[in-house]
């Protein structure tokens, strides 16, 4: 309760958290509140906004109203999921490293170091383009090139807390190694976890849509940054087709990020104000 | 000569508060006290932590931050210094005002050459340069080694003790007419912070300069002061000069401040116990080596270097040394959290050197030696209960939980805190409630020894004694062997059967406590104790009990 | 010679990062569903069985596997990328081609971005939760959180599309201007739009780590010593924090110059602007894997280079990295 007090404290947080909510309770009842196929074809083509389609229709006579609501869902999906499994290898890689030291530690630096090395994007692009666009393909390109920040935060913060006298103890207590890397390293090593995680969340959409723009996204969903980038001949013509979901995107990424720096805020409160931006 | 009719107060001191930031244990940091800083003279103002004392010293320097900004008057020089205009203020800190601190390790910019920074003084206090010459003279006063290579180094190559050196000169660059000392020995070795107060006091003489010396330490007090105030809760609670402070307090609070004071005192010499010792170890070893990068040298430091001791049953044995001298190396090495080079550590009852044994062997003796850490905040996981603290040794090694909870039922009884506290979180608990509740979790095994590294050194003075007592009585009644790490003679005094004194990793004197600390051999021995703080002050009786 | 070590040591590392992506480009290759040597050919086409074959024995992929990877390293150890499938001509041509495009884009918008990024951020962070500090947050935050490619496409609208006082797209007008001078004009005039778009977000990015790094420092003790001292506010603030805070700040530009190229693969894409990003999108539409692969190692060296300019830096700007070698 502590944690709500702090969290709402935060303006921006308070925001972003309700920003975020409408648009998963968006995303989550798309089918109800848009009930049609956003990839058909509605009506005449480049519609403007108003009229029989609030937000108007696009070069295929789609609705681009369905589009943004039906968008929603790849987003958040791909945001979330591609950010579960980076964090899976992320946290499992740091704390193995972190816990073990030694030369288990040399080799995990080394691999996660030449991962930082490699230019993410362009891997990101390769991966997808290799593995034939699609979903699946698209949140495991950007787990690939995401979990390296992660596991190298859940390093140090395990090797920190290695050395900390109440490991010691634990150790000395006679308590299993596992049981002390699971209860007595990772609920303290968490918070800084979980606020990196949900900014990455914020980076995972961004990437999405800058893959779905090039033209990488899943061919047969509609996503927001597909939406921009099919329309990219026409965007002179139909500003619409580049502003709604561009702004969806923006709204999104936004929310999310107020809502993790607000998190950051309730869960190291002597961090108060200084979100890390990830490297 | 009376000092408190001479002349007219450097600062006068009146009706001062400081409000604390919300959600600390009170509302006034400083609560309305009145104090006069004589000129020429060496005030100490002295409390444990969270008395005030450190904050009554920020006011004058005008370092509180706005919000908590104080009422009342601090007048120094026909100016009242609270709510002066900033530029003024400016202009009297560095110049007429100097102040050092605690941690002379994170008190010097970590970038700049240290020449620099005592340039930077001079400069923005409009004092033309060149300053070269000035730097080395004002290094080379403060006894530092080759002044002139010394400016050009950055802070990191320089020890804890020349550091604040360079703090002083910085202080002193302009010759204040008033020095705040915060602290300045807390985080030094002894034989450094010796060093110190005679720099101090050497300054002091030849400037005719006024100090006002913030320690929580009486031992400091007697060695260099003048006069003193003691802080309790934001308020002055006595003031006097030092002869009549420490020879004849007047407050309850400064006796019982004094009272914790450890002294220097023998303990009755315990008659041998024969038999095989409890617990012994032969030329212990462990070198730390660090290569910088791929092609870098290889450095090597030797912390620990063919170490051995004896521990029988019922006894004490403190291993006393400076920062760096391997003796926390050396205890965790005994309770294997460290991986020796070498050596032979035999416990009772044990066939083979316990630093042979692979981790399956050693698991059923862990339990027999147990540890009691330093740091009561870091030694509690913060995410679990007391009870589960305690508790978890009984759980690995399989114990019911009914049963697990009346035993630490028992064992919070018996370090004194009430078995309730069993459900709370180690946040609702004061330092030293924190480390009884550390105790507790090193007695549930009911082990054969403790190893306690530097169990009271980060707590207050009368929470020392307490928590010293309490080690004292249990270790008597459940026959412990104790091996007890400290950096404070004195309070090996009180515990100890035998000492050891460690140096740059190597045993240099060992044998009976009355024997090492009153008729020393070795002259690093010699050096520790003549560098206690205070020492002729707190001469103690002779053969006094260790507890009450 | 510390200085012997250091070259060294980013030699091996050089040539070890190479090596890598080297490996893991010949695995990406025959990760693809299918024959590896249809993957090169790309899809688009050209893949008669006189072709492929010409691309198996070029590649040794009739060789068992050991004996394909040590030709591909050898073969990118001497810097041949290989043949663009589309075009034939040598990737390596095509990339060197195009990379001071690409180099002036990024370049310019990251000089840019580190000026005023952190200045902005050190303003701020002087005053905390001033009405300038709030502002720029919520202003950066923004840009934060705002895809690159629909800023550009924005600022297109804006400036080119509505008021007419920039070009939309390519790095030269069409009819080509006559002398020096009017032709570097031309350029300049065409790179503000693209290297706004790029600067924007790596502003944004830079004014939330100043700012950040300056409120840490500050809190530390050395911060009061300086006030103690009695020196001015604006000296504490320079010479003090931010020069201690800018430390975090390089170790940062530096990650991220090398990924740079990533970022202009979508602002090339939008601007149309002739530069290595706009060449990996065109060798990606036409699946032109061999190309792409070739983009993807030069940008890793770009990396790999970056990362030890960031390194000599480093030991120049935080003594205490040269002092504990």
């Amino acid at each position: 309760m502590e944690f709500l007090k702090r969290f709402a404290e935060n303006r921006g947080a308070v925001v972003g958290a309700i920003a975020l909510a409408l648009i998963v309770v968006m995303a989550i009842t798309a089918p109800l509140i848009v009930p049609i196929d956003p990839m058909s074809t509605r009506g005449r083509p480049l519609l403007p906004p108003g009229g029989e389609f609030a937000f108007g229709t696009d070069m295929l006579g789609r609705d681009v109203l369905a589009g943004i609501v039906h968008g929603a869902r790849i987003s958040l999906m791909i945001g979330l999921i591609s950010t579960v499994i980076a964090a899976a290898i992320g946290v499992s890689v740091g704390a193995i490293a972190g816990f073990f030291g030694g030369w288990i530690d040399d080799l995990l630096v080394r691999i996660t170091e030449f991962f930082q090395t490699i230019p993410s994007f362009i891997f990101a692009i390769l991966l997808v383009a290799i593995m034939t666009p699609g979903l699946a393909s698209i949140v495991t390109a950007i787990a690939v090139v995401t979990w390296p920040p992660i596991a190298r935060l859940a390093r140090s913060e395990f090797m920190g807390l290695r050395r900390r006298e109440f490991v010691e103890a634990a150790v000395l207590s006679g308590v299993s190694r596992f049981r002390i890397i699971v209860s007595e390293v990772l609920p303290n090593a968490v918070s800084p976890l979980i606020v990196m995680g949900s900014l990455m969340i914020a980076t995972a959409i961004l990437t999405e849509s800058a893959l779905s723009f090039l033209g990488l996204g899943d061919p047969n969903r509609i996503s927001w940054g597909y939406m921009i980038g099919a329309a990219r001949t026409v965007f002179r013509q139909a500003w619409w087709l580049s502003v709604f979901p561009g702004l969806a995107i923006a709204v999104t990424v936004l929310a999310i990020n107020l809502v993790g720096e607000g998190l950051n805020d309730a869960l190291n409160p002597h961090l108060k104000g200084r979100v890390r931006i990830q490297t | 000569m009376n000092p408190r009719v001479v002349a007219e107060p450097l600062v006068a001191i009146e009706n001062l508060t400081v409000r604390l930031p919300e959600g600390g244990d009170r509302l006034k940091a400083v609560d309305g006290i009145d104090l006069d800083i004589a000129p020429g003279r060496i005030l100490c103002v002295v409390g444990e932590s969270g008395s005030g004392k450190s904050m009554t010293a920020h006011a004058i320097m005008g370092l509180v931050p706005k919000p908590l900004v104080s009422s009342g008057t601090i007048r120094f020089d026909g100016e009242n210094l609270i709510g002066l205009a900033a530029e003024k203020h400016r202009a009297i800190r560095g110049r007429r005002i100097g102040m050092i601190f605690q941690e002379p390790m994170a008190a010097l910019n970590p970038v700049m050459r240290v020449g620099r920074q005592i340039e930077e003084v001079f400069r923005f206090h409009g004092v033309p340069g060149p300053y070269d010459e000035r730097v080395v003279k004002l290094l080379d006063a403060m006894g530092l080694p080759e002044p002139e290579l010394l400016r050009q180094a950055f802070p990191f190559s320089l020890s804890g003790g020349q550091r604040q050196r360079v703090m002083i000169a910085m202080a002193l660059a302009l010759d204040p007419e008033l020095l705040i000392a915060d602290e300045p020995t807390t985080a030094l070795d002894v034989t450094t912070q010796k060093q110190i107060l005679a720099l101090l006091k050497r300054a002091q003489a030849e400037r005719g300069m006024g100090i006002v010396l913030i320690t929580h330490d009486f031992g400091v007090v007697a060695e260099i002061g003048d006069e003193v105030a003691v802080m309790q809760h934001g308020r002055i609670v006595e003031r006097g000069t030092v002869a009549e402070v420490l020879g004849n307090p007047s407050h309850d609070y400064t006796r019982t401040l004094l009272a914790a004071v450890p002294k220097l005192a023998k303990r009755p010499a315990v008659d041998k116990t024969g038999g095989e010792p409890l617990l012994s170890a032969k030329g212990v070893t462990k070198t730390y080596s660090s290569r910088t990068g791929l092609f870098g040298p290889r450095r090597t430091v030797e912390a620990v270097r063919d170490a051995g001791f004896s521990l029988a049953r019922g006894q004490t044995l403190g291993i006393v040394g400076e920062s760096g001298s391997g003796k926390s190396t050396l205890a965790r090495i005994i309770v294997r959290l460290l991986t020796a080079d070498a050596g032979d550590v035999r416990l009772a009852g044990v066939e083979r050197n316990l630093l042979d044994l692979g981790s399956r062997d050693l698991a059923p003796l862990r339990r027999r030696v147990q540890m009691v850490f330093q740091d009561p905040f870091a030694s509690l996981n913060p995410r679990r209960t007391v009870f589960e603290i305690v508790a978890q040794g009984l759980l690995a090694h399989g114990m019911s939980r009914a049963d697990a909870r009346r035993r630490v039922a028992e064992l919070l009884e018996l370090v004194a805190l009430d078995p309730a506290s069993a459900l709370r979180y180690p946040n609702a608990f004061s330092g030293g409630q924190r480390q009884r509740i550390g105790i507790a979790r090193a007695l549930a095994l009911e082990p054969d020894v403790i190893v306690a590294d530097e169990p009271v050194s980060a707590l207050d003075v009368s929470i020392q004694a307490r928590v010293l007592d309490l080690l004292a009585d249990l270790q008597r009644r459940l026959s412990l062997g104790m091996l007890f790490i400290t950096h404070d003679l004195r309070v090996a005094a009180q515990v100890c059967d035998h000492v050891a004194v460690m140096q740059r990793g190597r045993i240099v004197e060992m044998g009976p406590s009355a024997d090492v600390l009153f008729r020393p051999t070795q002259d690093y021995t010699k050096l520790l104790i003549d560098s206690i703080p205070g020492r002729g002050a707190f001469a103690a009786p002779e053969a006094g009990p260790t507890a009450n | 010679m510390p200085q012997l070590g250091f070259v060294l040591q980013w030699v091996v590392k050089a040539l070890a990062v190479v090596l890598a992506i080297t490996i893991l480009n010949f695995f990406l290759i025959r990760l693809a569903p299918g024959d590896p040597a249809v993957v090169m050919a790309g899809e688009a086409g050209a893949a008669d069985q006189q072709f492929l074959d010409q691309v198996r024995r070029d590649f040794g992929l009739d060789q068992p596997l050991a004996v394909q990877l040590a030709t591909y390293v050898k073969n990118v150890l001497t810097l041949d990328l290989g043949q663009s499938f589309r075009t034939g001509r040598p990737v390596a041509d095509m990339i060197f081609e195009r990379l001071p495009a690409t180099l002036l884009l990024t370049g310019t918008a990251y000089v840019f971005a580190l000026i005023v990024g952190p200045l902005l951020g050190a303003i701020a962070a002087m005053r905390p939760r001033s009405v300038f500090d709030s502002l720029l947050m919520v202003v950066a935050l923004v840009f934060y959180a705002t895809p690159i490619f629909w800023v550009g496409l924005l600022l297109i609208l804006v400036f080119s599309v509505q008021l007419g006082w920039l070009p939309p797209f390519g790095m030269q007008s069409m009819i080509p201007v006559k002398g020096a001078l009017a032709g570097t004009l031309d350029v300049i005039r065409h790179l503000i739009l693209p290297a706004v778009t790029l600067g924007l977000f790596y502003i944004a990015v830079y004014v939330r780590l100043t700012r950040a790094s300056m409120l840490e420092t500050a809190t530390l003790d050395y911060v009061k010593t300086a006030r103690a001292k009695g020196l001015p506010e604006w000296r504490v603030a320079t010479a003090h924090i931010l020069r201690t805070a800018l430390i975090p700040i390089i170790t940062f530009a530096g990650l991220q110059a090398g990924h740079l190229v990533g970022g202009a693969i979508v602002v090339e894409t939008v601007f149309a602007w002739p530069g290595i990003g706009r060449l990996a999108f065109d060798a990606l539409f036409q699946r032109d894997y061999n190309l792409l692969l070739g983009v993807f190692l030069i940008s890793a060296l770009m990396v790999v280079f970056f990362n030890m300019v960031t390194d000599i830096v480093l030991r120049i700007a935080d003594p205490r990295i040269a002092g504990r070698a």
